[in-house]
């Protein structure tokens, strides 16, 4: 069998044991590679435990610069954890390598004749690091592993060290042990290995200035920036580190730099009720608030939201999907709370749901999230996932228009009551079903109102009269036509020649389509593409989908959750549709993507000949 | 329930307070609770409160759950914004609230229900962070508005009109003292004086302030087998203290008898006189207190008064150190970093 050679297109695994402290080399790794200039694709896969369990860092290195996973396998392994052994090794390519600690020789290893073994005695090089206990040898052996992978990849060790260097800032001793570590495995694969690895990091200027970020950093950036005040939430995977982004960004730039007071408030709420609960008191009080949650954070609320929606008291929350049902995997990703986010609570409720396709989508929406929210005065749900959420995406730059201002909806104000202004909570003055709202404490004897979720008339006056009920019911609906044209179109983009077959998708699916779409047009399959950034779906998505024989709905849930909201809101024919559906909890592959399409197509080819 | 519209409550008479507002001007909606339900009383003695305390209505926000108690907020203080949320959670979003904009006066409405059974987890919650609120909760021992069924406040043996409670009961007063409130007390809906400047004081004070409110449910849970009744609460009811609720910085000069008024100043720097009707009940005395309630309660009776102050108070936004300005009242100017510090940042994503 032929070793693969390969210059700047290859993946790397790295199986560790949880909680042995790799994640920090693994990502030293990623970002040495995008410092030399090529694009890479980074994957976190972690069990929902703190020590001892398998997780795996997986490594596009992709100079044509796909950023989706490419698949299951990889080309390179770097075994570390002996429980997953035959499973990782099952899972290199053919002619691909295998990366392990050969102190011991292997005995009753499996092994495979097709897989290049490349041996380097992690645990006798860790033992010669003087002056280190054993839990830091530990430690070190993931950089001793990352300077062998280094060398057999000829990446620039300068780079790492540089890397190494700012990660330590300021803790000498621990940079000076670092270096050392990563030069006892360079050199030792330098040695003994040499020539024997045909994989290359070749330097490259693929990258540009595009940034390498998590999306739960990057929406709790984009909170800071789109002037949320409070934050309630409740620690869920994978929707914590968006509040821990938030709380840090906050502490960089809102604490005042006289009185060294904040300008934010957050409450680590006793359980997601209360979360939501304390959002929608700063909303209603005029702070911009939002919640961070998950899956069963979304379940729990679900009693707020109806009153949110009912009351048009605004709100924005942070949908982190991860699989479910009930705790489901909670450390894998899916995009399963669809329908119940965009009905969330009992009633006829719908809301406005955002889907960003990466991390710097993450931010913009995020921010853009509280001025809908605001506008509309209903909640808003930033239907992110774990793997946008919790991966380092390579994306482009965060940019901010400083002219921008925020848009705090109708609010009507004392002058203006003063001077006589008409006002009436829940009628439609202007015709876009939006109604006006006053904040507490706004005038002294005009202008107040009583918020409440049950039935009341246009001057929010308690009312069970049917009329009124019907009235505000309606006005809902027209409030979620005026949203359509408020929120982000979705992005269509054509084949280059003409088809009758369509694809959509949304959300962290966005990489691995776009790859999926490129193979698929080298094989003669043609697809217009419509990326959904929005619920409600706006004329666009009716008018893509009716203009196509056959429509694709690529989604990671196995019900086919936004193909079911298409057909029931847009009067859509459920035969025009053809569901795409991954949900094992592993990000989508462009080439499960590939595969699935292709042979859907030569079905349909063929049932159109027949 | 009678859906015969009330007359409007019946004033002493139309004397304007400091402010120029009379009684009127803190009344709200017209009620439609039971004629004789406790819960109005308290409305009643709400509206004094506010009147004598010269508050202007719309300082206040006026929050609640589900229930008949929760529905009271529309009763009085028109002119102020309310919220009627949803059954058990108003404590989270009184909460939301107050971070918002601290500078308003907080008043949280809520029944036994509501507080000691759906809510008690937020109950516990906002009362252990210290918002800044008076917390009243109108306890009648049943759910009102569902027609009677107990609640967990109803003492074990009690009996409604159609069953007997075999659980033991929650003392909010009790798990308010547990849980840090500064500012406990417990009166009753038919005794305006003691309820009024209890009212007050609570409305004065700067932290968490919990009133458990004897309210009783005539419809429901005023039989003489019950321990909400009018005639239960009367006959057992013992009042460790009378409160008198002092405005302005003015130290007290007038001599008592050694040993029968105790004086508190609060954060605010109003004063409380209290008539100690109790020789050795100390209200600054947490465990004491808390003691005392229990012992008391063994003995069958009702322990009502200011039952616990903490004279120096914090609150939760001095834990969160969140700046003097209302948080709804900062602008982009406190509050985005603008397109420079982003570029910068960007590059340590790099
Ligand atoms: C989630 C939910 N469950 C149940 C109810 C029905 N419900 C309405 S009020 C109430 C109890 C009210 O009792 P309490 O809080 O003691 O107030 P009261 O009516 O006695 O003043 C219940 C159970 C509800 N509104 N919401
Ligand atoms: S609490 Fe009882 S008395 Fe009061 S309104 Fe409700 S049912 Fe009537």
């Amino acid at each position: 069998m032929q070793p693969i050679s390969a210059v700047n297109d290859f993946v790397v695994k790295f199986a560790n044991v949880n909680g042995s402290g790799s994640a920090s080399a693994n990502e030293l790794f990623a970002r040495a590679i995008l410092r030399m200039g090529v694009p890479v694709c980074s994957r976190n896969i972690f069990p929902s435990n703190i020590q001892g369990l398998p997780t795996w860092y997986e490594v596009r290195v992709s100079g044509e610069g796909w950023l989706g996973r490419r698949g299951e396998t990889a080309d390179l392994v770097v075994a570390m954890n002996p429980q997953t052994w035959n499973k990782d090794v099952d899972s290199i390519e053919a002619g691909g390598y295998l990366l392990y600690d050969s102190t011991k020789p292997l005995t009753t290893q499996k092994l495979r004749p097709d897989v290049n073994l490349l041996g380097v005695p992690l645990t006798s090089l860790s033992n010669q690091i003087e002056g280190t206990i054993p839990r830091e040898r530990q430690l070190l052996k993931n950089v001793i592993t990352l300077g062998a992978a280094a060398q057999l990849l000829s990446m620039h060790l300068e780079i790492i060290e540089a890397l190494i260097a700012d990660q330590f800032k300021g803790k000498d001793k621990l940079i000076k042990l670092n270096y050392r570590a990563m030069q006892l495995g360079y050199d030792y694969a330098a040695a003994n290995l040499a020539g024997k690895c045909r994989l290359k990091v070749e330097k490259a200027d693929k990258v540009g200035d595009r940034i390498f970020i998590q999306g739960n950093d990057a929406a709790g950036l984009g909170a800071v920036y789109g002037g949320a005040t409070v934050c309630a939430w409740y620690p869920i995977t994978p929707s914590t580190s968006l509040a821990e982004a938030f709380t840090a960004h906050c502490k960089t730039f809102r604490v005042d730099p006289v009185t060294k007071k904040n300008n934010f408030a957050i409450v680590q709420a006793e359980d997601e009720i209360a979360a939501i609960g304390m959002v929608i008191g700063a909303n209603w009080n005029g702070a911009r608030g939002f919640t961070a949650t998950s899956g069963p954070g979304i379940s729990l609320m679900q009693e707020f939201f109806g009153l949110a929606y009912f009351a048009e008291v605004p709100a924005v929350v942070f949908d982190i999907q991860r699989g479910g049902p009930s705790t489901g995997m909670p450390t894998r990703t899916q995009q399963s709370d669809i329908l119940l986010a965009a009905y969330a609570s009992h009633g006829d409720t719908k809301h406005v749901l955002l889907f960003p396709e990466d991390p710097r989508e993450a931010f913009e929406f995020a921010a853009e999230a509280f001025d809908l929210a605001e506008r509309l005065q209903t909640p808003v749900f930033v239907m992110m996932d774990l793997d946008i959420g919790m991966n380092d995406w390579l994306c482009k730059p965060l940019t901010w228009d400083d002219s921008r201002k925020y848009d705090r909806g109708k609010i009507v104000t004392a002058e203006e009551l003063e001077a006589g202004k008409f006002f009436g909570r829940y009628t439609d003055v202007d015709g876009d079903a939006i109604p006006y709202r006053t904040l507490p404490a706004t005038h002294p004897s005009k202008g107040a109102y009583f918020t409440r979720g049950s039935s009341r008339n246009a001057m929010a006056k308690y009312s069970e009269e049917g009329a009124d009920y019907v009235y505000n019911m309606q006005r809902l609906l027209r409030k979620l036509e005026t949203a359509k044209g408020l929120v982000p179109a979705p992005v269509r983009r054509d084949a280059k020649e003409k088809t009758r077959y369509g694809a959509i998708y949304f959300g962290s699916t966005t990489p691995a389509m776009d790859e999926a779409l490129a193979v698929l047009e080298k094989h003669g399959i043609h697809l217009n593409t419509l990326r959904l950034r929005a619920f409600p779906f706006g004329e666009e998505v009716v008018d893509f989908v009716q203009a196509h024989d056959q429509v694709f709905v690529v989604e990671q849930n196995r019900d086919a959750q936004m193909q079911k909201l298409m057909v029931n809101e847009c009067a859509l024919d459920p035969a025009r549709f053809i569901s795409i559906l991954h949900y094992d909890g592993t990000p989508i592959t462009a080439r499960f993507i590939t595969q699935a399409i292709a042979e859907r197509m030569k079905v349909t080819h063929k049932e159109a000949a027949e | 329930m009678t859906y015969i519209a009330k007359p409007k409550l019946h004033h002493p008479g139309l004397k304007p307070n400091k402010l120029g507002f009379t009684h009127r001007d803190y009344e709200g909606s017209i009620s439609t609770l039971c004629a004789g339900c406790g819960h109005d009383s308290i409305s009643a003695a709400l509206i004094q409160a506010a009147y004598e305390l010269d508050l202007e209505p719309y300082r206040v926000a006026k929050m609640s759950g589900i229930g008949c108690s929760s529905k009271t907020p529309d009763y009085f203080l028109g002119n102020a914004h309310g919220f009627n949320s949803v059954h058990g959670r108003m404590p989270s979003v009184l909460t939301g609230a107050n971070l918002a904009n601290r500078d308003l006066i907080y008043l949280g409405v809520s029944g036994d229900g509501d507080s000691a059974s759906i809510g008690l987890g937020q109950f516990a919650h906002c009362v252990r962070r210290g918002v800044n609120m008076v917390y009243i909760c109108e306890n009648n021992g049943v759910y009102g508005l569902t027609k009677g069924q107990f609640s967990a406040t109803a003492d074990k043996g009690s009996r409604s009109k159609t069953a007997v409670n075999s659980d033991n009961p929650i003392d909010l007063v009790s798990l308010a003292l547990v849980l840090g409130a500064t500012f406990v007390a417990r009166s009753f809906s038919g005794d305006k004086k003691q309820l009024v400047p209890l009212l007050k004081a609570a409305i004065a004070h700067q932290g968490s302030a919990v009133l458990d409110v004897i309210s009783p449910c005539v419809q429901f849970n005023n039989n003489p087998q019950s321990t909400k009744s009018y005639d239960f609460v009367r006959e057992h009811n013992e009042a460790v203290n009378r409160l008198d609720f002092i405005e302005g910085r003015s130290p007290i000069t007038a001599d008592y008898e050694p040993g029968t008024v105790q004086v508190v100043q609060q954060h605010d720097g109003s004063f409380l006189k209290l008539s100690k009707l109790h020789a050795d009940y100390d209200p600054t005395d947490r465990a004491g207190a808390m003691a005392y309630l229990q012992a008391r309660h063994a003995a069958g009776e009702v322990v009502t008064g200011l039952l616990y102050l903490e004279e120096q108070a914090d609150d939760l936004h001095a834990g969160l150190n969140t700046t003097a300005t209302p948080l709804n009242k900062l602008t982009e100017r406190e509050l985005c970093p603008g397109s420079a510090k982003l570029a910068a940042l960007n590059d340590e994503y790099r």
